[in-house]
């Protein structure tokens, strides 16, 4: 227990925890894109739309999708409270601050992870209130998924509201990744292209997914 | 070539600074960056000014002692260069630079550009080194070190200690200098024995001399006058945590006379 | 002064097992009443300091920079010297104690060399054990080159950064001590002056760097690792802040100071280019094994060196020196180089360079050869130079390197003064009058780790030392004396800096008691040297106060003791009549203009004794014999 402890506050520990979850939130990313996708199914022979079908199983999972639901939360609120203390530490670090400095080795994306992280947070908010609650989205109907996202992305300033945070989700998952293998120890320079490639893939597809959606139901793909 | 710098004058530790200008007239390419110091001191000395104070020694990139930030990065814009090795010919005629010390909680400053990095010190002496006393030494040969083994401790081991990274790390942090030590012992045979006590006990040391947290952004690795690598550091992150996961305390019960 | 060397009787190979035997012990819960002070954490202070508190004496180790880590011992490049035999290719004990008394032109003392050649051994394990990563081959077993035109190959490694690696290795011995609080570091803390009482040194009167505060500090006995004097000649390859103060203080104090005027040159340092240079540096002399060393045939060819055909182009080692060419020892090649330059064929804008030509071996073994044996020294010419080598030759020219003499030692590493030791490049070392590559890391550690932590004991077992303490008068006048002399410095506000005297006297000393001295010009010198200190104490302007971080203050005493050192090296090399290791008497030499020893007056130590203000010192000798390597003049024919 002391070990654990000891191991929360260790700075090496924080690192750990921003990975592991992290990792999660990546998870999560992937397979909501994946699922996100079958919007481009339309509607199945019965004349349901096979987004509202997805949604329908998913809640059928029950207990289990409360599980899953209360893991994400708790994980992104850890991993808030901990980018607050990181950042704390940082500045702490710190006290005077350069007159000037050049960055000569980190990149735009590691730089502003503590801009595109919040940038997710009230992306974040604001979606739930948009899709799972229907409190800000224009013509909201319980369980009719399909219709929802139409109704959200048939604004174009929703829609750019969405392709914004999904550019930030872009640059936070591109540094993340590369860094969540790096946190846990799990790279070296025989690895690191391969990470990188990885993250780079990964972060693409995920980021052209999402923004395909309301990009589509804008220019009338998806009805 | 004449350049205009604006260097950091504090007095001590307990008065704050600010920047100060200074023109450089007359400065060759070929100077040294110190030794473009030593003329503008020189300079100060005879108009009955205070001369700029910072530390050097060796000058050949080696002891560690010189460390500025010069125009926003550490130990200026060449790569694997430290301040002392930097020429004047990596300046144009008429630039302006700004000259600053390392700035970081960890490393309070003493005067001008000279800081105290006993904090690194700190850390070594919390488990750096192999508890190997004189005179209990094996045969050098009887333990072989596979080559690859030994090179990789040597690239960990060419740390000159000078703090860059520190200096240049978004976060204040010294992980890469840290873990550069811990893997220096940490691949070598010799270093197994204490390879756990000593992961956690430089981590501990390193959080408690308030060095920031790493988000991992590579200015370290990118400032860095011997190119340490921050695989170093995934290594450092890798043992901290298998040692928190294993590390057992040696029983303490005494022995008999 | 009595000069009792103290070396024990027996035959050469059993005389440190003797006197190991001989010597008497402290018990070890008596050693924890024992109080030493350590002055410097190089190589050798850091290996003693470390030593000396696993077995449990307390120690207080001082050291002007930061880190302990940063003593100038961290710039050795090439490597270290040990009777391992690894290579199998016929080395011993024997052989590195021959080679050493030889190569330092049979003017060190047997006795000592042969320990050292035995202990260079042990040291090799104790610092692989440390974690020192030396150089390996591919079986995991260590590597091993030839250095310094040795015929084995003996030299340890660790890639260009061997000091540094060594010295790694001590300091964090050290830091472990520091841990368990048997040593208490002093960083940015300056030895300024030694203190007596009885007439034995019990400790040091320093100054913090960082407060300038001026404090005493006691113990029972006070060991010397401050490393050699080369700054006295302003520009040399030592670390900037390198100085004499320590030992020259002592020295004032009675401790006597043997071979002042030995000093190493060189041969390959990267040439001067103006007049605001503030250091040389070093480029290994591992390049002079594929570089091939030429100047142009004709006096003032400015042509650039790839336009000067191969007929027009001197050799001159290859020349002179048909069986060792490139690879004659330091000073021979130094003093070669130096003869060219003078007889006006030298390089470069200075005409003060000589080139070191890589051009035949890149096209023999190919530039990626080349590249990957000397790439980081080629990198770091280019650095400073901007001249690319695989492109043009390297200009090159001798510096001053290293400073055999220092302060006289006993073969306990004692000097003349009871309680004080000395180690390190400090002592008059092992080397003579000229130290062979790779020797001076060996002997540091040699004396930090295996000879002062036994000889110490037996000191301590055979004095009674008196009680006392810091309230003591000697403490309070010796203050009182260091402080004067920081006041007088700071209020002499004269319109002269620090350093342009420190040139002027650089200049003076490598002109007149470098590579080659003439008894006219060290008169010369002789006369010069009271003007200098004159001016200086006159003339000299230092801004700011005591009792604050002063750089300019700091650099000011060191160089108001290199003033008075220089003048005992001249003193001493005018008494030595005969060229011997380095040190090239004009007067003195063969036909053929090689340097010629004189063994039958000069085979001893010259060691001084300071007589007080203006009062010429007195040269008192230690006769040096030699029963086991026979007096050979040396030829590299
Ligand atoms: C560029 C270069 C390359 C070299 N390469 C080699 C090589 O390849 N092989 C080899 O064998 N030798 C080499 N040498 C020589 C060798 O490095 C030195 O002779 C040796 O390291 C000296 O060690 P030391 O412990 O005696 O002194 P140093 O390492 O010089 O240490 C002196 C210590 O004393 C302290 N000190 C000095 N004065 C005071 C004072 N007044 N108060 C408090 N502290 C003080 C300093 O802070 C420092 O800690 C080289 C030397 C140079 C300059
Ligand atoms: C909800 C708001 C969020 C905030 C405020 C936030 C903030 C941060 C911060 C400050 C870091 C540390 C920077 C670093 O370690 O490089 C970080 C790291 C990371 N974040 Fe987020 N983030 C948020 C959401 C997310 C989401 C939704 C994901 C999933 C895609 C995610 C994935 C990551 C990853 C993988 C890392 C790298 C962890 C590591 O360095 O080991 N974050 N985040
Ligand atoms: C354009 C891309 C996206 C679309 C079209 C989209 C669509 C949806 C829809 C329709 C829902 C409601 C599902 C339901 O109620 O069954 C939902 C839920 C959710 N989305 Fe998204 N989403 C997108 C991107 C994201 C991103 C990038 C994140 C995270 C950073 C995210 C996080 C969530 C969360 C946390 C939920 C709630 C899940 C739950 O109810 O358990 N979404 N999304
Ligand atoms: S890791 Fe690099 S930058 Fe950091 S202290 Fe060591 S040498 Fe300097
Ligand atoms: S720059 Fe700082 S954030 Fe980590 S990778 Fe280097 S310590
Ligand atoms: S002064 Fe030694 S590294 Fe720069």
């Amino acid at each position: 227990m002391d070990k654990l402890l000891a191991l929360y506050r260790s700075s090496l520990g924080k690192k750990y925890i921003m990975a592991v979850t992290g990792l999660m939130g990546f998870g999560f990313v992937v397979m909501h894109m994946l699922g996100n996708l079958q919007i481009y199914q339309g509607q199945n022979a019965d004349g349901i739309y096979a987004l509202d079908v997805y949604a329908k199983n998913l809640r059928s999972l029950g207990p289990l999708l409360y599980v899953a639901r209360l893991g994400l939360l708790g994980a992104v609120i850890v991993h808030i409270i901990t980018a607050i203390q990181l950042t704390g530490m940082s500045h702490k670090s710190r006290p005077v601050r350069y007159h000037k400095w050049v960055p000569s080795g980190s990149d735009y994306a590691s730089r502003t992870m503590r801009v595109s992280g919040p940038i997710l947070l009230l992306f974040i908010i604001y979606h739930l209130l948009d899709f799972t609650f229907g409190k800000v989205n224009p013509n909201f109907l319980e369980g009719q998924v399909h219709h929802n996202v139409i109704a959200s992305f048939s604004n174009p300033i929703i829609s750019l509201f969405y392709i914004v945070a999904m550019l930030s989700l872009g640059l936070h998952m591109y540094h993340g990744i590369w860094s969540l293998f790096q946190s846990l120890g799990a790279n070296n320079s025989k690895y690191n292209d391969l990470i990188h490639n990885f993250a780079v893939l990964s972060t693409a597809v995920v980021v052209i997914g999402d923004i395909s959606i309301p990009v589509s139901v804008l220019i009338g793909i998806v009805k | 070539m004449n350049l205009v710098l604006y260097v950091w004058r504090q007095k001590n530790a307990q008065t704050s600074g600010q920047m100060v200008r200074y023109d450089a007239k007359n400065i060759s390419p070929d100077m040294s960056f110190l030794e473009m110091l030593d003329v503008i001191n020189e300079g100060l000395i005879a108009k009955g000014e205070d001369p700029i104070a910072f530390d050097h020694d060796c000058r050949e990139g080696i002891c560690g002692s010189c460390g500025l930030m010069i125009n926003g990065q550490a130990h200026g814009p060449k790569k694997a260069t430290t301040t002392c090795q930097l020429h004047m010919r990596s300046f144009k005629d008429g630039d302006t630079i700004y000259i600053e010390p390392w700035r970081a909680k960890a490393f309070p400053i003493i005067k001008d550009l000279v800081v105290d990095r006993g904090a690194f010190d700190r850390i070594i002496q919390a488990g750096g080194y192999i508890s190997v006393s004189t005179g209990n030494a094996q045969d050098a040969n009887a333990l072989p070190v596979p080559k690859s083994a030994a090179d990789q401790a040597m690239d960990a081991a060419a740390c000159i200690g000078c703090g860059a990274c520190v200096a240049s790390c978004p976060n204040g942090s010294a992980m890469l200098f840290t873990s550069a030590k811990i893997s220096h012992l940490g691949l070598l045979p010799q270093g197994q024995p204490e390879r756990k006590e000593r992961v956690l006990n430089m981590v501990a040391t390193m959080d408690k001399e308030q060095f920031g947290s790493c988000t991992n952004h590579r200015e370290c690795e990118a400032v860095c006058p011997k190119e340490i690598n921050v695989d170093f550091i995934a290594r450092m992150n890798r043992d901290y945590l298998w040692a928190t996961l294993t590390y057992q305390k040696p029983s303490s019960k005494g022995g008999g006379e | 002064m009595q000069l009792d060397a103290k070396i024990p009787s027996g035959p050469i190979e059993k005389k440190w097992d003797k006197h190991r035997f001989d010597m008497k012990l402290v018990n070890p819960a008596n050693k924890r009443k024992y109080n030493v002070i350590v002055v410097g954490s190089g190589l050798a202070g850091a290996s003693a300091a470390a030593s000396m508190a696993e077995l449990g004496y307390n120690v207080k180790c001082f050291c002007y920079q930061d880190s302990p880590r940063r003593a100038h011992s961290i710039a050795a490049q090439g490597g270290i010297n040990a009777a391992k035999n690894y290579q199998n290719d016929g080395d011993s004990i024997y052989r590195l104690f021959y080679d050493t008394v030889k190569g330092g032109d049979f003017r060190a003392r047997e006795a000592n060399v042969y320990r050292l050649a035995q202990i260079s051994v042990n040291i090799i394990d104790q610092c692989t054990a440390q974690g020192v990563p030396f150089a390996r081959e591919y079986s995991g077993l260590l590597a091993n080159r030839s250095f310094g035109g040795a015929q084995v190959s003996r030299t340890f490694y660790a890639r260009g950064q061997t000091g540094q690696q060594l010295l790694l290795g001590a300091y964090q011995a050290l830091a472990r001590q520091i841990h368990l609080g048997k040593v208490q570091m002093f960083p940015r803390t300056e030895m300024l002056d030694l203190v007596l009482i009885d007439g034995k040194a019990r400790g040091i009167i320093a100054r913090n760097l960082v407060t300038g505060k001026i404090e005493s500090f006691i113990a029972d006995a006070v060991v010397l690792g401050t490393g050699g004097y080369g700054n006295v000649f302003y520009l040399s390859t030592n670390a900037k802040n390198s100085n004499a103060t320590a030992i020259w203080r002592a020295h004032k104090r009675g401790a006597g100071f043997a071979n002042p005027c030995y000093t190493q040159i060189h041969p390959t340092c990267i040439p001067v280019s103006g007049d605001y240079q503030s250091k040389l540096t070093l480029m290994s002399e591992s390049l002079r094994n594929d570089g091939r060393i030429w100047v142009p045939k004709q006096k003032g060819d400015r042509r650039p060196a790839q336009d000067i055909p191969e007929e027009d182009r001197d050799y001159y080692l290859e020349r002179k020196y048909p069986s060792f060419g490139n690879l004659v020892p330091r000073d021979v090649a130094s003093r070669a180089a130096k003869d060219v330059c003078d007889d006006g064929r030298g390089v470069g804008e200075t005409g003060l360079g000589v080139y070191l030509d890589f051009g035949s071996a890149i096209k023999r073994v190919g530039e990626e050869v080349i590249r990957e044996k000397y790439g980081n020294l080629f990198d770091m010419y280019q650095r400073i130079t901007d001249e690319n080598p695989y492109k043009q030759p390297m200009r090159i020219y001798p510096a001053v390197h290293y400073t055999m003499g220092g302060l006289w030692v006993d073969y306990n590493l004692m000097s003349t003064i009871p309680g004080l030791f000395v180690i390190g490049e400090a002592n008059f070392s092992d080397h003579g009058a000229n130290r062979l590559g790779a020797s001076a890391l060996m002997q540091g550690l040699a004396d930090g780790y295996f000879v002062i932590p036994y000889t110490i004991g037996n000191y301590f077992a055979n004095t009674t030392l008196e009680k006392t303490d810091l309230n003591n008068p000697n403490f309070r006048q010796v203050e009182a004396e260091v402080s004067a002399r920081i006041n007088r410095l700071l209020s002499i506000r004269g319109k002269r800096t620090v350093d342009s005297i420190h040139r002027e006297l650089g200049k003076l000393v490598w002109d007149k008691c470098g590579m080659a001295r003439h008894a006219d010009g060290l008169r010369e010198a002789l006369e010069k040297i009271p003007q200098i200190k004159e001016e200086f104490w006159n003339n000299v302007t230092v801004l700011g106060s005591g009792e604050e971080f002063n750089q300019s203050l700091e650099k000011a005493g060191r160089v108001a003791d290199f003033l008075e050192l220089a003048e005992l090296m001249f003193m001493d090399a005018l008494e030595r009549e005969e060229s011997c290791g380095g040190h090239f008497r004009k007067e003195y030499q063969t036909p053929e203009g090689e340097a010629m020893r004189n063994d039958e007056k000069f085979s001893h130590a010259a060691v001084w004794e300071y007589q007080g203000e203006g009062q010429k010192p007195i040269r008192h000798k230690e006769e040096l014999t030699f029963e086991y390597v026979h007096l050979a003049q040396r030829s590299y024919k």
